[in-house]
């Protein structure tokens, strides 16, 4: 089984571009903090569900750089409706990674409905999301990954990963969030007050 | 000029390009004349919360947006206001279409529309009731500029006294 902090890391590795990428609730925005923070990052402390809109909304303001939403499985079960609205907005520069543990984890490891019966990436085709995968592996995780992001999307990649916690913890601290993620896509006031 | 036009000549003056809705009767001008002008970029969403949080990221990226709903997908937004939209003080700009009022027929509505401003107020999210075809393009105008200096979401309830409302044939 693959890991979250690891898989994030790999991600990360792999942007070259200053690709905005959103970090879903919990672990998800925990082990993209851990991975190495980024000025284009993006660190969401609530709204579960909701990290494919934020980037999705990121994407259609910003068509030439690359987005990518890291999500869990219980979050964008809460909101399967996004990717039937993505696959007919069709984005080139959108990508959405789905880490599956088949649990909600951070409130205590309850079991979602990945764990036995819904496939995401089955769920995601028949929402019209037809490039849509399983990585099998790290390896074809990192395969999945090599190529621009900012073109040839939208494209949804999950992962099976283990029960391990995250290994960072992101600061809880909106504004300041939102502020440097906007410094980071170039919308930012802040320059005004730099050094 | 109809309410529906003035309307959205006063979001295009104001840069508010994203409309991101769920659909609604009354809204039916509004969203007829976004999808007929190529200025807006119009999205359907799924939820109305999927379409605030794609407001928000639209903010944050540069592009202005609104999201266009009934007072029922009002009901369904307090979580993402509180937890999203004003503690990373994003000035989301709520466009609601109200039911529940003058001449409502259904329960379900004239109940959850009560629960509208008393939510609105208790996050402290600034609302402007709009029922004067003549004072609207102001407020609205002036409100929008507000919110976004302020970086402060704003809600805009469209009265039944503007937009006529829905109506129904008692049987
Ligand atoms: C609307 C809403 N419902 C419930 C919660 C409680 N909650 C926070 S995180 C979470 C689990 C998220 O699960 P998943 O996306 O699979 O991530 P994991 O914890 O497994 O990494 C839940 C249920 C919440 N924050 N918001």
């Amino acid at each position: 089984m693959m890991n979250r902090g690891d898989l994030t890391k790999r991600l990360v590795a792999k942007l070259k571009k200053d690709e905005a990428v959103i970090g879903g609730i919990g672990n998800t925005n925990f082990d993209l903090y851990a991975a190495g923070h980024r000025p284009q990052n993006f660190y969401m402390l609530g709204s579960m569900g909701l990290a494919c809109p934020i980037a999705l909304g990121v994407a259609l303001a910003q068509p030439e750089r690359g987005v990518i939403a890291l999500e869990g499985d219980g979050s964008i079960l809460m909101n399967l409706g996004v990717l039937a609205t993505i696959a007919q907005l069709k984005p080139r520069n959108l990508t959405i990674i789905i880490m599956d543990n088949g649990t909600y984890q951070i409130t205590g490891n309850q079991p979602t409905a990945t764990k036995d019966t819904a496939d995401i990436v089955a769920i995601a085709k028949g929402a019209g999301l037809s490039n849509s995968t399983w990585a099998r592996d790290e390896k074809h995780f990192e395969e999945l990954l090599s190529r621009r992001f900012d073109d040839g999307g939208p494209v949804l990649i999950a992962a099976k990963i283990d029960d391990k916690p995250a290994t960072g913890q992101t600061v809880r601290d909106p504004s300041l969030i939102r502020s440097r993620f906007m410094q980071g896509l170039g919308t930012g006031r802040g320059g005004a007050l730099d050094a | 000029m109809s309410w529906s036009d003035a309307f959205l000549g006063t979001l295009k003056e104001n840069d508010v390009r994203l409309v991101s809705y769920v659909p609604d009767n009354v809204l039916k001008p509004l969203l007829a004349g976004v999808n007929a002008d190529n200025y807006f970029m119009p999205v359907s969403a799924t939820r109305e919360d999927e379409a605030v949080g794609m407001v928000a990221g639209a903010w944050m990226g540069g592009m202005r947006g609104c999201v266009m709903m009934q007072t029922s997908g009002f009901g369904t937004l307090p979580n993402v206001l509180a937890s999203l939209v004003v503690p990373y003080q994003i000035p989301a700009i709520l466009v609601i279409s109200e039911r529940g009022t003058m001449g409502e027929f259904n329960v379900g509505q004239a109940l959850v529309a009560r629960t509208m401003r008393p939510a609105l107020d208790s996050i402290g999210i600034a609302h402007h009731t709009l029922d004067d075809d003549k004072t609207m393009p102001f407020v609205l105008d002036r409100s929008i500029k507000q919110a976004v200096a302020t970086q402060s979401p704003v809600a805009f309830i469209l009265s039944p006294l503007l937009t006529g409302g829905k109506t129904f044939k008692p049987s």
